[in-house]
Parts: C-alpha cells; sequence; structure tokens
C-alpha cells in the first residue's frame, strides 16, 4: 500500500535527479562545443539554453548568451526552477518527504549530493573548474541511480520513481532533438546527406551517445540515423523508445498489482506502439517538428494521467 | 585524562564526584577511555557528525532563518546508570505513569479527585488543555496517554526528581536511537568490553503497543499510521523515522479524510482505513470542525470517528491536561491518590503562582529560581533566575505580577554533570534524562532514553532549542 502523496513525490523526485543530470549534460555538451569551434560560441550557448526549455527566462534575466551567463543559469540560479541547484533542492525535499520510503542507502545519497552540490554551487563556477564541476554533478546523480538500483524492493515504490525517470528523460531527449533539429537542418532534402558538423555531435554527446552512435551505425554523423537512434533505438537508454518501453514495463506492473488499468495505460499503449512499428522515414515524410510536437504533447498527458489515476493529489 | 573546569554550582558528578573516587558504573569506561590516544577521540568526534550529516538528522529551530536545519551536538562520552538505578527508576516511572492514566480517566469521567479536594476544580475547569470534547469519552483498552517521556533529573547520588511529565507528544525518542546506532559504530570494541543494555527493539515495542490498543472492533492486523505535520515540522525527521521503523506509513492531514465512519488514507488504489493513529499533531490542529477551524494539518470529523470508537488516537486528545505545569505540582497528590503509596519519585519543589503567599516569595527570591510558563515547553518563555541580568529580572517581575496564574517557580536545582570530550579533555556538563515509556494493557520501558547535555559550562538549559546537546545513555546489564 502506498500514499498518493508518497508516488507523487517519489515520482518527482525521481524527475528532478534526472533532470539535474541532464542539465550537466547539456552544459557539458555546450562546453565541448565552444571549445572545439574557433568562431564565436553563443549560438551553441542560445541552442543550450532552448533545449533546456528556459528560454524565455533566460531572456528576462541576460541578454547575452555567453559561457558564464549560461552555465551561471543552468546549473547554479534558484530562480531558475530548473537549474542543477533547483532540481537537487526539489528532489532533496522530495525524498524527505517520501523518506519512509527510501532505503537508507538512498536517502543518504540524495542528501550527500545535496550537500556536496550546495557546497560546489555556492560561489560563482571559474571557467577552469567547470568541467570538474560537471563531473562531479554526474557522479552524484549516478551514486543515487546506483544506491536506488542496488537498494530498492522491485515493488510499487520503484515502479513510480522509475515512471518518474523515464517521463523526464523522454521529454529531455525529444526537446534536445526538436531544438537541434530547427537549428541544425538547412533544408529537409539534407536529412539523408553525411554532414561534417561539430553540431551533430553535441546532440549525441548531450545525450551521452557520441561514442555507441559509432558502434551502431558509422563514423559520420547522418541527420537521419541520429534521429532514428534517439527515437526508435530500443538498445539506447536515453531513446524514446527504450524511455516507453520501461514507461509500458512499470505501467503494467502497477496494473497486475493493483488489478485495474487506466488512461495512462491507453495512453502509454499508443505511444509505444508508435515508437514501436514506426520507420524513420516514416517519420520524416510526416515532419520531424511535428513528429516531436505531438510526442511531447502525449508525454505531458501521460505525466497528468499518471497524477489522476493514482490520486497524486 | 584531567577534568577541567569547574561549573558554578556545587554538582553531583556521575562519573567522578568530588567527594569519592571514580563511580562503579564507569570504571570499565574509565578504563577503555585511559587507553585511548586523544588524537582518535578527536577523529571520533568528527566522525560522528559526518554520520548525523549524512543521515539527515536534523532539526530546524522556529525563528532562524539562517539555520532551518540544524543539527543537535552529540557528544561521545555516554552517560551510564547502573542495573540497580534502573530498577529504582522503573519502578517510579511506572507508578507515575499509572497514576497519570488513572488521573485523565477520572478527570474525563468521575472526577473524584475533585470532589476529594485533592486538586482544585478551577485548576481543571479553567485550563485550555482539558477538553470538554472529552467527558464521557472512554478511548479505547482504557489508555489515555500511551507514549510518555519523564524528564529526571539527578542532584546526588540517591536522589532524583521529575522535572516534568510529557504525556502528550513526547520527541526525542529517535535521537536515543541514533545516539546508540552511532556510538556503535564509532566505538564497536566498547559494546564488546562493556554489556550495555539494548534500546534498538523501541519500535517494534511501539507497535506492538499501538496494536495492542485497537479499536474493540478491529479485527488481528490494525492498520497503523503516524500522522506528522509535515516535512517543515522541527521533528519531522523523529516522525519519518518512526513509522520507518515500525513498517507503517507516515501520513499528513492532506491524505486523510473520513469514509464510511472511519478515518480513511488516500493511497494509490483509493481510500483505506486506519485503525490506529499515532498522531505527531497538536490536539488544537487535529479536527477543525471541533477544534482549531484553520487547521490544514488535521482530519475534519476525526473527533466523531474518535468518539464512535473506531479509531484510536495516541495520545488520546486532551491528554495535556495531565502534564500542565500547573497540575504536575499536584503530581505527588495524584499518585498517592491513584496508587495508594507514595511516590518513589520525588517531584521538584513547586510555587504556584496563582497563590497569592507563593507569588509573593517569587517575587522577593526571583534571583534564585527558575519561573516557567505554565503551558510552555521547549525551555522558551522562562527565565532563570540566577544566570539572568537584574534588567531581565525586573522585565520577568512585571510579566509575573500582570498574570500570576500563568506561572510556576522552582529552585534553581544543582543537576548532575557527566563530563563531554571537549579539546581540552573531559568537562563536566550538565544533564537531565528522558526514558520512554510506552502503555498499552502493560508498561514498558526500553532501558535507555535521551540524555540532554548543556554544553555551555555552567549552563543548566538542556533543550536542543537553547544550544543543548545529546549523549548515548548506558543502562549496564548488570
Amino acid at each position: 500500500m502506498l500514499l498518493g502523496r508518497t508516488a507523487n513525490g517519489l515520482y518527482w523526485m525521481n524527475r528532478y535527479i534526472e533532470r539535474a543530470e541532464n542539465m550537466a549534460r547539456l552544459v557539458d555538451a555546450g562546453l565541448r562545443m565552444a571549445l572545439t569551434r574557433t568562431q564565436d560560441a553563443s549560438e551553441e550557448w542560445t541552442s543550450v539554453i532552448i533545449s533546456s526549455g528556459s528560454d524565455v527566462a533566460f531572456a528576462n534575466k541576460y541578454s547575452e548568451y555567453t559561457a558564464a551567463n549560461v552555465t551561471d543559469f543552468l546549473l547554479r540560479d534558484v530562480s531558475n526552477p530548473s537549474s542543477v541547484m533547483s532540481s537537487i533542492e526539489t528532489a532533496r525535499t522530495n525524498a524527505r518527504m517520501v523518506r519512509t520510503a527510501l532505503t537508507r542507502e538512498t536517502w543518504e545519497s540524495i542528501n550527500e549530493a545535496w550537500m556536496a552540490l550546495k557546497r560546489m554551487l555556492a560561489k560563482p563556477i571559474d571557467e577552469r573548474e567547470l568541467p570538474a564541476v560537471l563531473d562531479a554533478i554526474k557522479r552524484e546523480t549516478a551514486l543515487i541511480r546506483g544506491a536506488f538500483y542496488g537498494t530498492m524492493l522491485r515493488n510499487e515504490i520503484f515502479d513510480f520513481s522509475q515512471l518518474g525517470t523515464y517521463v523526464e528523460r523522454a521529454d529531455n531527449t525529444a526537446r534536445i532533438l526538436d531544438v537541434k533539429y530547427y537549428v541544425l537542418l538547412p533544408s529537409i532534402s539534407w536529412v539523408g546527406s553525411t554532414l561534417d558538423n561539430y553540431q551533430w555531435e553535441s546532440i549525441l554527446r548531450s545525450v551521452s551517445a557520441h561514442r555507441s552512435y559509432r558502434w551502431n551505425y558509422d563514423a559520420t554523423y547522418k541527420p537521419s540515423n541520429i534521429a532514428d537512434y534517439l527515437i526508435l533505438n530500443g538498445r539506447m537508454p536515453r531513446s524514446l523508445a527504450f524511455c516507453y518501453r520501461f514507461i509500458s514495463e512499470h505501467l503494467n506492473l502497477l496494473a497486475d498489482d493493483y488489478g485495474a488499468r487506466h488512461a495512462c495505460h491507453a495512453t502509454s499503449t499508443k505511444t509505444r506502439s508508435l515508437l514501436k512499428v514506426g520507420s524513420i522515414k516514416d517519420i520524416f515524410d510526416a515532419g520531424l517538428h511535428e513528429f516531436l510536437s505531438d510526442f511531447i504533447r502525449d508525454n505531458t498527458r501521460l505525466g497528468n494521467e499518471i497524477a489522476q489515476d493514482y490520486r497524486f493529489y | 585524562m584531567a577534568l577541567q573546569g569547574s561549573t558554578r554550582l556545587a554538582a553531583f558528578d556521575e562519573m567522578l564526584p568530588e567527594t569519592s573516587g571514580l563511580r562503579k558504573p564507569y570504571t570499565a569506561y574509565d578504563r577503555w577511555l585511559k587507553e585511548q590516544d586523544p588524537a582518535r577521540l578527536t577523529q571520533k568526534m568528527e566522525d560522528a557528525e559526518r554520520v548525523f550529516r549524512k543521515t539527515g538528522i536534523t532539526f530546524a529551530v522556529y525563528g532562524e532563518q539562517e539555520a532551518s536545519e540544524r543539527l543537535i551536538p552529540f557528544d561521545i562520552v555516554p552517560r551510564i546508570i547502573s542495573g540497580q538505578e534502573w530498577r529504582r527508576l522503573t519502578q517510579g516511572i511506572e507508578q507515575r505513569v499509572q497514576a497519570l492514566n488513572a488521573f485523565l480517566d477520572d478527570i474525563y469521567h468521575r472526577q473524584e479527585i475533585l470532589r476529594a479536594g485533592r486538586v482544585p476544580k478551577d485548576l481543571i475547569a479553567r485550563n485550555e488543555a482539558f477538553l470538554p470534547e472529552m467527558i464521557g469519552v472512554r478511548p479505547p483498552a482504557g489508555v489515555y496517554t500511551h507514549i510518555i517521556g519523564i524528564d529526571i533529573v539527578r542532584t546526588s547520588e540517591n536522589e532524583f526528581y521529575v522535572l516534568e511529565d510529557n504525556a502528550r507528544t513526547p520527541s526525542g525518542v529517535s535521537y536515543m536511537l541514533e545516539n546508540r546506532e552511532t556510538m556503535m559504530q564509532l566505538f564497536p570494541e566498547l559494546f564488546q568490553q562493556i554489556k550495555v543494555r539494548p534500546v534498538e527493539n523501541y519500535a517494534q515495542l511501539l507497535r506492538q503497543s499501538l496494536a495492542a490498543v485497537r479499536p474493540e472492533r478491529t479485527t488481528d492486523a490494525p492498520t497503523i499510521a503516524v500522522l506528522t505535520p509535515g516535512s517543515f515540522n522541527s521533528a519531522y525527521f523523529e516522525h519519518a523515522f518512526l513509522a520507518d521503523q515500525m513498517g507503517v506509513q507516515l501520513v499528513e492531514g492532506q491524505d486523510l479524510r473520513v469514509v464510511d465512519g472511519h478515518v480513511a488514507m488516500r493511497t494509490t488504489e483509493g481510500y483505506k482505513q486506519i485503525d490506529v493513529l499515532y498522531r505527531r499533531v497538536d490536539d488544537a490542529f487535529l479536527d477543525p470542525l471541533t477544534f482549531n477551524p484553520d487547521s490544514a494539518l488535521g482530519v475534519p470529523g476525526i473527533m466523531d470517528v474518535y468518539r464512535a470508537g473506531n479509531i484510536t488516537i495516541a495520545n488520546a486528545p486532551g491528554t495535556g491536561i495531565a502534564d500542565d505545569k500547573a497540575i504536575y505540582s499536584y503530581m505527588p497528590e495524584i499518585v498517592e491518590f491513584y496508587t495508594g503509596r507514595k511516590a518513589i519519585l520525588g517531584n521538584v519543589p513547586t510555587w504556584r503562582c496563582s497563590e497569592p503567599d507563593s507569588l509573593k516569595y517569587v517575587l522577593e527570591h526571583i534571583h534564585e529560581l527558575v519561573i516557567k510558563e505554565v503551558h510552555g515547553s521547549g525551555g522558551y518563555g522562562m527565565l532563570g533566575g540566577p544566570a539572568a541580568t537584574k534588567k531581565e529580572c525586573a522585565d520577568f517581575s512585571a510579566k509575573l505580577a500582570s498574570n500570576p496564574s500563568n506561572y510556576i517557580a522552582q529552585p534553581t536545582l544543582a543537576l548532575s554533570t557527566v563530563p563531554i570530550m571537549t579539546e581540552k579533555g573531559l568537562a563536566p556538563r550538565h544533564v537531565d534524562l528522558r526514558p520512554y515509556v510506552l502503555v498499552s494493557d502493560r508498561i514498558q520501558l526500553v532501558p535507555g532514553g535521551l540524555t540532554r547535555v548543556a554544553l555551555k559550562e555552567g549552563s543548566l538549559v538542556v533543550n536542543s532549542s537553547q544550544g543543548g546537546g545529546t549523549k548515548d545513555t548506558w543502562v549496564l546489564d548488570d
């Protein structure tokens, strides 16, 4: 038996842990691009801000897309609810609220991550320190995940936690892909061609897939392959197909446990079947941007349905 | 290692009293301590702090924005009580707890103690802690106060006094458990050398005890939950800790509602009935329909469910009338009235400022006395005469004179000391003791409790909200 409020806390705790990690990865990709390109890096930092979904808030605060402004906004700024610091803070507040549902190891790893990052992000980050800070953020979230997977019972608590992780991740991957394609693809006719553009690597890098891409495809970056990899490849842990495989799995486990199916089951089944049978060519023919917009909308709806069906409020 | 510093009051030191040598309960510990490298002990003190931070054992201090989460300082020197001392304390505590429950039952029913003139009627009728809603209500299993933390102070080898009966919602038991856990992590070898009675089954006893007082109509396996005001409450850590250790749900008011004459919690599968609620929410916030209408912390209608006998609330509403500081002064009479025997544990002499003669005495001797608000707790709103300035005393006298019945006064007791570890070695500090008592169809105590220690040299205020710390409390298996 699980309180609705606890399920809600678990779901959001994991969404925010995932978000913190994604922010760090996004900044990491931006940093990498800024370092390898000789020309003005503000274009790359602009796309980082748009991918993070916080372009309006950023524009209200800053006029220039510099490394210092962007990293400060995405890592430290507590007025930005999706910054790493805000995310970790929210994750911990939720963890504290659902403390009894977590193993001691999981709680301690979150609490320690919060303590470490609070200390590390207390002052503006020196450019030279940035790689170490980004590593530390990824390490802390990896430790949380390790403690979580290693010690938590595979019950409803685990299911709601995983739903949070994968709904957040799917949203994140879809956004990055959408933004980058908008920015990068000069014309739809370029889709099948080989592009020699460091920017393509940044998409893969921001989901930690730049090396594994080469194991699965070839050394060159083809927009169609990249989209295939991030949308349809069921083995790639940040792809939409992968996320929905696990969302469906955990929703089905809940349905079996509780003996009841809800609206969220129908939604996830529908989305999953699109990802299972679809070919990347069909998706491009119908319009990638349209596909991704629909996906993001449905994914958000799924989150709301889960909250409603399982009495989060 | 030599004892450093001195306290202003000639206090009894429980380890090394001035008049005699090392006390027996401390012999084995002292032997071990003398073999330790001071540098290692300093390291252990730092380790202890790290353990507490890591596990997130913090408490919130009201009114301090900066340090919204703080640690209660932990001292690595244990407070050691012999088996014989503990047996005597146990007898005294059991007697007192029995009397407290009998008093509550009487006060909400026949009021024989008032009729007998042993406690003034006014003191009950005009007391905010007395809940008219409880008149004639008999809680499941007849128990009113299920979980009690009795504060005990010591002034010499054989003198123990009860300072306060915390009969509504005593806190701190999680520190008792975590302090032991931490000590065992830091000094495993000590527990091999010295036989210390275990306290870790407290949560199990608490769960059994709560299950035993379930409503009559409930069958074998009652659903138990802990009700917390929420994660911003200063004792939230403890609420979560206890729910976790007992393996029961930790609920907030927003999770609960009355469904078909029962209190139920909102789960992912719908509403589920609760049979026993260990509430850590004050009476006033329990039921907005009956008490404070603005409360969002409670459950609308829970009092109706309670009166219908469909839920156990621990501790029962209205229990506060028994640990009110004005009632406290009558405890010797109360114990004798209900148990037929003299109280084994004495009270600290108390002046009730509501009585003109007492008020006069208190105002004349304010520099020597400790003055407390009748309904206050946690060391707030009190005056420690000997440590206060002339102006503080004068200001307090004015407050006192304008509303005398709001105050009681007690002599400044020379609380016993136990050494703490400082950078310069051991140094004596004043302590008190809060053992935890569970009441169901029987009375149970875990051997130990929470020792609070005033960390500032000479200070007598042990409250964590006022700079106090804690120690692990050992009851020897001898």
